[in-house]
């Protein structure tokens, strides 16, 4: 009998945030009260601390298998520990590509190995995310896929692209769109726009992602099915989703710290570590990532966790690898400039992410109730610190937010009712 | 005040401009004195590291440095290490465990320089960075300006051609605008980058209403790979509708220069007329070309004296 024992700590629960003590035994949520004692159990002391359900990270990059000397299942797991995530789920781009049983099965277990945070992989839409046949959806899902993707390699044919929504659906799997029109990209690393010019760097349209984002809305619109949009990035994707969510459509959307912390004007440094996909972009498109995060247009936040070795990162811009490692740095960022920054209340933070990706994927977790899975992130809201990616657990040191000075320290991750991480 | 390298005229301050092209004066006198053995750069070694194809800024760069007496090294992309995947990095290094002292880059890729200076000891002169910036060809641009005109205040600089992929734009309206001139801009709407406007430049919609009054017609290259590429369906178009002849010429000031940086499309941007004709400086250019660059050269240099470069 494994107890647990969360004393003294402000809770923050779906509808409220109250102190209270919480109890787990073999790994479930047995009960919330104020004073609760057990001399069996093991008690960390969460006084002046605020108890989080575990965050969900749906959408994340462990490189692994393939790619282990940018990250592996090992050391994503402890990163994501770190940041407070008790569960993620691994995007396909592996090699080999995660588009059967085997792969997915292959993550499934090392990550057991691995035993830190839950990871699911993600299965691929297309076998070798090529965008051309389907891939075995059925089969994948048996063996723990919980959502397929052809993340970063977009399906453009949109044939191709109903009918994985149409089969997906048989199997209960959601279609994971990473939105980017290849044609109008064109070898595109930033934002198009003053900064793009201004830097001499070849720009990405937001046409590019929101041309596929309505593509996506519209087939899941005439199909009657549920697709979700990865990393949104734009105002006018934030626009595009509103008004199909007010049409009734199934659609569930994510986006990324970095979309809501930072404008274009970082990259006119050249600094590698900002180049991402989709790029970021500009203010107006940052308030509306924001505003679409409060009222729910944008379901969830996601990291878009991609790590990459520094010799892909330092070189000349346009050869920089596309992406962020950001699984560490993304609760302190959204408590920050969400939180602090008085766009979100902490419940809505804590739906934005956990409870919300536990809805769009079925997951566990995602509340802090009797009975639940004692999946918990505890974190000092109150402590500021330096972000140094030095320290990282990730082997991807690849950031733009060194050096930035954020609120909100993890201090516990929780999973199964287990200690993973301790500050 | 001139630091170790020169990457961009965004950053540079207009009494760095001005102190260029007053030393490039006396460097020109010596060259139209025909004296190609100078002391300036004795003892000192510049290389020109090139990733991109050039004749003219290369072989520009080289004479400079040679007319000033240091020794030179030419590094092409396609004839170096660079072949068998060593990284800009890593070659900028080896150049400087050999003791170099000035690395001139041309780049396809915006920002490489910037890279490589904040890498290595060696100064580096950016020769063109994709669609960033050439500083050395818009400081020799100004500086034929100022010869014929004696000021830039006042001064219209009318730039037609393809603005979007051009770094002479970007590194003339950086400039121009600090040295108090005013640029107007004309191009298709497919070579025409977004923001431009907000960085200074006045975007014309007509041929007309850019040349207009102008002191100054530049014309940009068009290439080839761009009407592959779809952004304008053929050369002769381009000519007939953006193109500029003798006769659209006089709308500009009567005593205007013509000035491109070449290499120049005969019949595409200009008509052989104006490139012939009597405005076109575009050869006097190429002479300043050589006498800037020898002052940039100069100058860095001697900011290097009592350096850390023997360290």
């Amino acid at each position: 009998m494994r107890k647990l024992l969360i004393k003294g700590g402000t809770v923050v629960f779906s509808d409220c945030v109250k102190e209270a003590d919480i109890l787990t035994e073999n790994g479930k949520i047995v009960k919330i009260a104020k004073n609760i004692t057990d001399a069996k159990a093991e008690t960390v002391d969460a006084a002046g601390l605020t108890v989080f359900p575990g965050f969900i990270d749906m959408h994340v990059h462990l490189r692994e298998p393939g790619f282990e000397y940018k990250e592996d299942i090992a050391s994503g797991s402890a990163a994501a520990v770190a940041g407070g995530f008790s569960q993620v789920c691994c995007m396909p781009n592996t090699d080999p590509v995660c588009d059967n049983a085997a792969v997915v099965g292959y993550i499934v277990a090392r990550a057991k190995e691995v035993g830190l945070c839950k990871v699911h992989p993600i299965g691929a839409i297309t076998k070798g995310e090529k965008g051309e046949t389907l891939a075995e959806m059925g089969k994948m899902k048996a063996a723990g896929a919980v959502a397929v993707s052809d993340d970063g390699r977009p399906v453009m044919n949109a044939r191709i692209m109903r009918l994985a929504m149409e089969y997906a659906s048989d199997f209960g799997l959601v279609c994971l769109s990473h939105c980017e029109d290849k044609d109008l990209v064109d070898g595109g690393v930033v934002n198009e726009g003053y900064n793009s010019t201004l830097a001499g760097l070849k720009g990405i349209p937001r046409a590019a992602e929101e041309i596929m984002l309505a593509r996506e809305i519209i087939l899941a619109e005439t199909l009657g099915k549920c697709v979700h949009i990865c990393h949104v990035s734009t105002k006018g994707g934030v626009q595009l989703l509103r008004e199909a969510k007010a049409r009734g459509v199934r659609v569930t959307a994510e986006t990324c710290p970095h979309y809501f912390t930072l404008t274009d004007d970082v990259v006119t440094g050249f600094d590698a570590n900002t180049k991402v996909n989709p790029p970021i972009r500009e203010a107006e498109d940052v308030e509306a990532i924001k505003e679409g995060l409060k009222d729910g247009t944008l379901d969830c936040i996601v990291t878009d966790h991609a790590p990459h070795h520094v010799d892909e990162k330092n070189v000349e811009y346009n050869l920089a690898a596309f992406g962020i490692s950001g699984i560490e740095t993304s609760f302190a960022l959204s408590y920050t400039h969400l939180v602090r920054g008085g766009v979100l209340s902490l419940c809505e933070l804590a739906d934005r992410m956990s409870a919300a990706p536990a809805r769009i994927l079925s997951l566990e977790g995602g509340a802090i109730e009797e009975g639940a899975v004692a999946d918990l992130a505890i974190a000092d809201l109150n402590e500021k610190f330096v972000i140094d990616s030095k320290k990282f657990r990730s082997k991807g040191k690849n950031t733009p937010f060194d050096g930035a000075e954020v609120y909100g320290r993890v201090k516990y991750t929780i999973v199964d009712g287990e200690i993973k991480f301790r500050a | 005040m001139l630091g170790k390298d020169l990457l961009g005229l965004y950053d540079a301050a207009q009494e760095d401009i001005l102190s260029i092209l007053d030393t490039a004066a006396g460097m020109k006198k010596l060259l139209t004195q025909n004296l190609k053995k100078l002391p300036h750069l004795q003892g000192r070694t510049v290389t020109t590291l090139f990733y991109e194809n050039s004749t003219r800024t290369r072989c520009s760069f080289e004479l400079a440095a040679k007319y000033l007496g240091a020794g030179t090294v030419n590094i092409s992309a396609s004839s170096s290490s660079v072949q068998k995947g060593e990284t800009l990095i890593d070659t900028g290094k080896t150049l400087d465990a050999m003791k170099n002292d000035v690395i001139v880059i041309r780049h396809p890729m915006g920002g490489a320089p910037r890279l490589l200076a904040k890498n290595v000891r060696a100064s580096v002169i950016n020769g063109g960075d994709g669609m960033n910036e050439h500083p050395t060809q818009a400081l020799l641009d100004f500086y034929t300006m100022r010869e014929k005109f004696g000021s830039f205040k006042g001064l219209k600089v009318a730039i037609l051609g393809d603005i979007k992929h051009s770094r002479v734009a970007k590194s003339n309206l950086f400039g121009l605008t600090k040295l108090g001139a005013e640029v107007v801009m004309f191009s298709p709407a497919t070579l025409m980058p977004q923001g431009i406007d907000r960085m200074g430049a006045k975007i014309a919609h007509s041929r007309e209403e850019a040349l207009a009054g102008a002191n100054v017609v530049m014309g940009l290259r068009i290439q080839l790979e761009r009407m592959h590429g779809g952004l304008f369906p053929s050369l002769s178009e381009y000519a007939q509708y953006y193109g500029v002849s003798e006769e659209h010429l006089k709308y500009a000031d009567k005593d205007c220069i013509v000035m491109h940086p070449g290499p120049v499309n005969r019949g595409v941007e200009f008509t052989t007329g104006v490139i012939d004709g009597g405005n076109s400086e575009i050869n006097e250019q190429v002479l300043n070309g050589v006498a800037v660059r020898m002052a940039l050269l100069f100058l860095l240099c001697k900011n290097r004296q009592g350096g850390s470069e023997n360290a």
